[in-house]
């Protein structure tokens, strides 16, 4: 379990180059670095429920950007929180 | 035939008619699951803003746990995703998108408006959110911080605005009616005005 306020890089990873797959983790955040706000609660993971597959209980988690910090442009301050799957955070 | 090119009504009606005589569902339960959802409006959503406006403790149980303010007010979240309440205050204002599709918290804000579902509504809230709430007439002091909300998984969202000034006293049915869809997004806000 991931604690409010660790630092974690989401995965620089990229499923759809290498086949059909459904992923909730959008593109904008993928190798970027955020704060963990709070662990929401465990979901069967999406992607494998979208293919009817076996789907494992995985921890979600609120992650924190700084807006600017994504895009190059924007007022500092300003966040992004975006959910994601534990799976896809390692530690930044 | 596949069932792409299937006529949509007697598509529905062929499904339905396996699910009943598969014991997978009953004729009740799916007129049930109609009611519900037309059951689902910003009304439901501006019930909730309201009360929390006049009653502390029903603010916190909002903020605590979304599902079970909806019920305690009579909405029904059986069977539904999570809901987050995310609370604006003077220094913070919230808005919610969903980048990767169109996740709503349909049960208290009914459906999505067109809006919400196109592709600069999205790509825009979180790349220009500032900007894209100035078009809506919405101008954030830049002492107030911006939180986008970004819908990407189990959860559903909705914005829990700030009480507009001259409402002192007023009713909590008066003060529900001044709560628009718009507000609970996050790409406008309430006033009394």
């Amino acid at each position: 379990m991931l604690a409010p306020g660790t630092k974690v890089r989401v995965r620089n990873d990229w499923p759809e180059t290498r086949g059909p797959c459904h992923i909730r983790t959008p593109h904008y955040v993928r190798g970027e670095t955020g704060v963990v706000v709070r662990h929401l609660g465990d979901f069967p993971n999406p992607e494998d429920l979208a293919f009817a597959r076996p789907a494992p209980i995985l921890a979600l988690y609120h992650v924190r950007f700084a807006q600017p910090a994504l895009w190059g442009e924007g007022m500092a301050g300003d966040e992004v929180v975006v959910e994601i799957f534990e799976p896809w955070l390692e530690a930044a | 035939m596949s069932v792409v090119e299937a006529e949509s009504e007697r598509l529905l009606a062929a499904v339905r008619a396996l699910l009943l005589e598969k014991g997978i569902t009953s004729r009740e339960e799916i007129a049930e699951r109609i009611r519900i959802t037309d059951g689902g409006s910003p009304a439901q959503g501006a019930r909730m803003v309201a009360r929390a406006w006049v009653d502390p403790q029903y603010r916190a149980l909002m903020l605590a746990d979304g599902a079970r303010a909806a019920e305690a007010m009579g909405i029904p979240m059986r069977g539904l995703p999570p809901l987050g309440v995310l609370e604006d205050t003077p220094a913070l204002h919230h808005l919610v998108v969903c980048t990767l599709c169109s996740c709503y918290p349909r049960a208290v804000l009914g459906y999505p408006p067109f809006w919400f579902k196109s592709a600069a509504y999205r790509a825009r809230a979180v790349r220009d959110p500032r900007g894209l709430l100035s078009e809506w007439g919405t101008v954030l002091p830049a002492e107030v911080k911006l939180r986008v909300v970004d819908s990407t998984a189990d959860y559903r969202w909705m914005v829990l605005p700030l009480r507009p000034a001259g409402t002192d006293g007023w009713s909590e049915d008066a003060l529900a009616a001044l709560v628009h869809e718009g507000d609970m997004v996050g790409v406008s806000v309430p006033s009394a005005g």
